[in-house]
């Protein structure tokens, strides 16, 4: 089965680059340290999950590229070409003179409408190249306009012309300070609005990656090219080939379904996280060995102490012991991070030696889902990108609580002054669509906060 | 990609308008080795096949044939732009771009704007249409003007009136050079008021320049030039001085001019050129202007060795952001530092990246006050293009109360004059001016005045978080 990339925007396209660089290099990764035939199966499934060949054999990205604006774009496309190893299909573009401006409305309610047709014909193009559709994996930023409101609508598009396939948006969180004044207001629209389209969201933070880079790769001068290659080693290790059961004899075929199954048991919860072990730069890892028992500890406390990287866990935190009743919580417990939903993935030799059973604790979960159902995995013994061992954890938990809290905050703190408020009413973004945002955003607060 | 118009009007917007055209062809020259016509170039030129007859076929691709310029050149007498036509940039205008007179506006605001405003407003309309129809995507319209005299500020806020009727979807920035305090213009006061309350209604985004200002930066890049220790003159950057340019003799404004000329060309870079982090001419009033009227950005332009040929060892990449804040660094006479700042924007050219950008934000911000609702109100642009004969530079745009002195100090000297009804009768007996535009121009600089007062008001007070939406589980 096949995955429809949608890239949109700057950001959008910029890791789209990078994702499908990563997957292409890691399918043709001779050996990948496991048996010929493994290395056959998990390339073909690869191949055929992500590209197509054109008429003289080259690999074709299955992506549409939207953007409102030429430049990246065209880059972006030349980049691939000058690979010598994949490329894009050059008439599976879409860019218009310019830009949305950072403003949400004008790509939703100005250039969304105006160039649907042209782009879901492009969607549709690639749709009828695949012989089954797994689904659309969209990538977008939150702060702009393009990948925000363009996102949006692209989005809504889809579900409304594709209503049986499944949706999955890689939604990249701004950082704090210092990418686009009006970030916050944009994000509120546009998590508001996917939270009724996408089936769910996977969640990149452009801070926490920026860390990785400077505290794990031991990037010293950092590049959005650097930020945009660690966000692509952590997608490719979800998206590459696994086997989702235990026995199964053949890689999944339907990844994006199976990950909403694993991950999305109620539609009040839609956001995911994602956490990588080991991330570290080419020269450390070199000199550096792993074994599954360490990558679980260190992944598991990743995890309950809402750590997103490696680097500086609180090994405090621990799961609050039960019952709690109307004991007041240790401070340790109190930074518990409570999931609803796990999906770990592992990739290397000897995977079934890492040890699962401290992530189908009970108490790590909700008390309305039941351990076995929370926590699914996924194995393959094909290693991934240079790592002989390596294991990811998406996790449906209160983990974004935080971020979420802040950007609805600051968003509302503006709205109260009404600053920015007359660039989007300019666009047909009424003070009522604001309201209604925030009060789905709080909803989803509300709910993430009791689990 | 989209295009710009540029629209000089009066001496000071043409002698401006000249520098820029200088300016910005040399850094395509720089850049675009192979003389093809590309993207960037349609942003501000045409590619014209002059040879099959006097109007000129756009070419659409391929080799540079004659490039001519998105301009619009007005001034009420002939002395500038007749210089212009006769000087060595010539060939980028045609007698279509422009419109002149010859009698010049007498440092009056009335006879620019109703005068020969209702006298030229066909013409120039129809001079608008045809620039924008050379166009296929036209993003804004640049106007530089200055605000003391009768020219640019009377006839220069008429065109900026124009512009919003003709062209409500286009942007109008407007670069607008206030006189100084010793303005040898008796009327200034005047004609500032009149077009400042222009500027506040029709106008996306005003960067209001200061001669002395300018004057003192030029100071100051002499100083370093002189200094010995900060090395030689450099022929290959974009020079402000004469070697390499199209002029053989320096003019004694030529130096200031080419600042603003600068500020221009790094405001427009990014959306000419390619980068990891775009940020084009939209995104600068989405980001910038939180409520309508409150649209007038300071601006800083950093290191200032830039914006000459000195070759000056480059210092630390972070000091370029400090200076971009200080108060000798700013285009017009005001101190960022010390007031509140709504928003602001930092476009970086040439070999910054995110990192750096972000380092130096964590480390400016403690020291800089913002206002409570937009805390965290930062804007960036990464542009991998450098100016020419540079590796990095910064132009630093502000939402910043610190203009407010600049308005006031305009409005007490208008005051001071009006009180006595001071050369009134020379604006009165100008047809359609009455003595209720000066009322209604004080009352709306008054007014934009009170809106800095009240954000003012708010600096140091603990912030109040509004009470969130309460969700009934």
């Amino acid at each position: 089965m096949s995955i429809v990339t949608v890239q949109l925007g700057q950001c959008g396209n910029q890791i789209g680059y990078e994702l499908l660089d990563v997957l292409y290099n890691d399918l043709s990764n001779k050996g990948g340290k496991c048996s010929a035939r493994e290395n056959a199966n998990y390339q073909a499934v690869c191949n055929e999950r992500f590209f197509n060949e054109d008429e003289s054999g080259v690999p074709l990205s299955r992506s549409v590229l939207i953007d409102m604006e030429p430049k990246v774009i065209s880059q972006t496309i030349l980049m691939a070409a000058e690979s010598g190893k994949w490329k894009y299909d050059h008439k599976s573009q879409f860019s218009q003179k310019q830009g949305s401006g950072n403003n949400w409305a004008n790509g939703y309610f100005v250039h969304g409408p105006k160039h649907k047709d042209l782009i879901m014909d492009l969607v549709r193009k690639q749709v009828e190249k695949c012989d089954r559709l797994a689904g659309f994996f969209t990538i977008m930023s939150m702060a702009g306009g393009t990948g925000s409101g363009m996102g949006t609508y692209v989005t809504q598009c889809l579900r409304d012309a594709y209503p049986d396939s499944f949706l999955l948006n890689q939604v990249i969180w701004p950082y704090g300070t210092g990418e686009v004044i009006v970030q916050n207001y944009n994000s509120i629209l546009t998590l508001s609005h996917l939270y009724h389209s996408s089936d769910a969201m996977l969640v990149h933070e452009n801070d926490i990656v920026h860390k990785i880079c400077s505290q794990q790769m031991n990037v010293k001068q950092i590049s959005f090219q650097d930020v945009n290659k660690v966000i692509a080693h952590q997608l490719g290790s979800v998206l590459q080939p696994a086997y989702t059961s235990e026995g199964a004899t053949r890689y999944s075929r339907n990844p994006l379904g199976e990950l909403m199954e694993s991950l999305v048991p109620h539609p009040e919860f839609k956001i995911l996280g994602l956490r990588n072990i080991p991330q570290m730069s080419e020269h450390s890892l070199a000199y550096s060995t792993f074994t599954w028992q360490g990558l679980a500890k260190h992944l598991r406390q990743m995890l309950i102490a809402n750590a997103k990287m490696e680097e500086g866990i609180n090994w405090q935190v621990r799961p609050p012991s039960r019952p709690t009743s109307e004991r007041t919580l240790h401070e340790s417990e109190l930074l518990f991070n409570t999931s609803l939903a796990n999906l770990i993935i592992l990739r290397g030799q000897d995977v079934q030696n890492f040890p699962l059973e401290g992530f189908r604790d009970p108490a790590l979960y909700t008390s309305w889902l039941p351990p076995d159902d929370a926590c699914s995995v996924w194995k393959t013994p094909r290693s991934f990108n240079k790592y002989d061992k390596s294991a990811a954890l998406v996790s449906n938990s209160q983990g974004l609580l935080k971020p979420l809290d802040a950007i609805i905050g600051k968003a509302w703190n503006m709205f109260a002054s009404k600053a920015y408020v007359h660039q989007y009413t300019k666009y047909g973004t009424e003070e009522e669509t604001f309201l209604e945002s925030f009060t789905t955003l709080e909803q989803v607060i509300a709910s993430y906060s009791s689990l | 990609m989209t295009q710009s118009i540029v629209v000089q009007v009066g001496q000071c917007g043409n002698q401006i308008g000249c520098r820029f055209w200088d300016l910005v062809l040399r850094e395509h020259a720089a850049i675009n080795k192979k003389g093809i016509y590309d993207d960037a170039l349609c942003s501000f030129f045409r590619n014209v096949d002059t040879r099959t007859d006097d109007h000129g076929v756009d070419l659409q691709k391929g080799k540079i044939c004659s490039l001519k310029a998105r301009a619009v050149l007005i001034d009420m007498e002939e002395g500038v732009v007749n210089e212009v036509l006769q000087g060595p940039l010539r060939d980028l205008f045609d007698s279509k771009q422009l419109i002149t007179d010859v009698s010049g506006s007498g440092n009056n605001w009335a006879v620019g704007n109703k005068l020969y405003g209702g006298q030229y407003r066909e013409q120039i309309v129809e001079n608008f249409r045809r620039t924008a129809e050379h166009c296929d995507c036209l993003q804004c319209f640049f106007v530089i003007h200055s605000m003391g005299g009768g020219t640019g500020s009377g006839l220069g806020t008429f065109v900026l009136n124009v512009l919003e009727e003709e062209f409500p979807e286009v942007y109008r920035f407007v670069t607008s050079v206030y006189p100084s305090a010793e303005d040898d213009v008796i009327t200034s006061p005047y004609n500032s008021v009149l077009a400042m309350s222009e500027l506040t209604e029709h106008a996306d985004c005003v960067l209001p320049i200061e001669n002395q200002s300018l004057v003192d930066i030029v100071k100051k890049i002499q100083q370093m030039a002189n200094s010995g220790k900060l090395g030689s003159f450099k022929p290959n950057s974009l020079l402000t001085s004469s070697k390499g340019g199209v002029n053989d003799s320096e003019k004694p404004f030529d130096a200031m001019n080419n600042i603003v000329a600068n500020l221009l060309l790094n405001l427009t870079s990014s959306a000419r050129f390619d980068g990891s982090l775009n940020m084009d001419l939209n995104e600068i009033t989405m980001n910038l202007v939180p409520f309508p009227k409150l649209h007038y950005l300071t601006s800083s332009l950093t290191p200032l060795y830039t914006l000459a040929d000195v070759h000056v060892p480059s210092r630390r990449l972070d000091q370029m952001f400090s200076d971009a804040f200080s108060k000798d660094h700013q285009l017009i006479r005001a101190d960022p530092r010390h007031n509140l700042y709504l928003a602001c924007a930092l476009m970086v050219r040439g070999n910054v990246q995110i990192s750096d950008l972000r380092r130096n934000i964590e480390r400016l911000k403690p020291s800089l006050q913002f206002v409570s609702w937009n805390q965290e109100g930062w804007k960036t642009g990464l542009c991998s293009v450098p100016p020419v004969g540079h590796t990095h530079s910064l132009l630093a745009l502000a939402n910043n109360t610190c203009v407010k002195p600049t308005f006031i100090e305009l409005r007490d000297r208008f005051h001071k004059l009006y009180r006595k009804k001071a050369h009134l009768h020379h604006y009165l007996q100008v047809d359609g001016m009455e003595q209720s535009c000066f009322t209604q121009a004080l009352s709306s600089l008054s007014s934009l005045i009170e809106e800095y007062n009240q954000l003012d008001a708010t600096k140091g007070i603990p912030m109040q978080t509004p009470d969130r939406l309460n969700i009934a589980l």
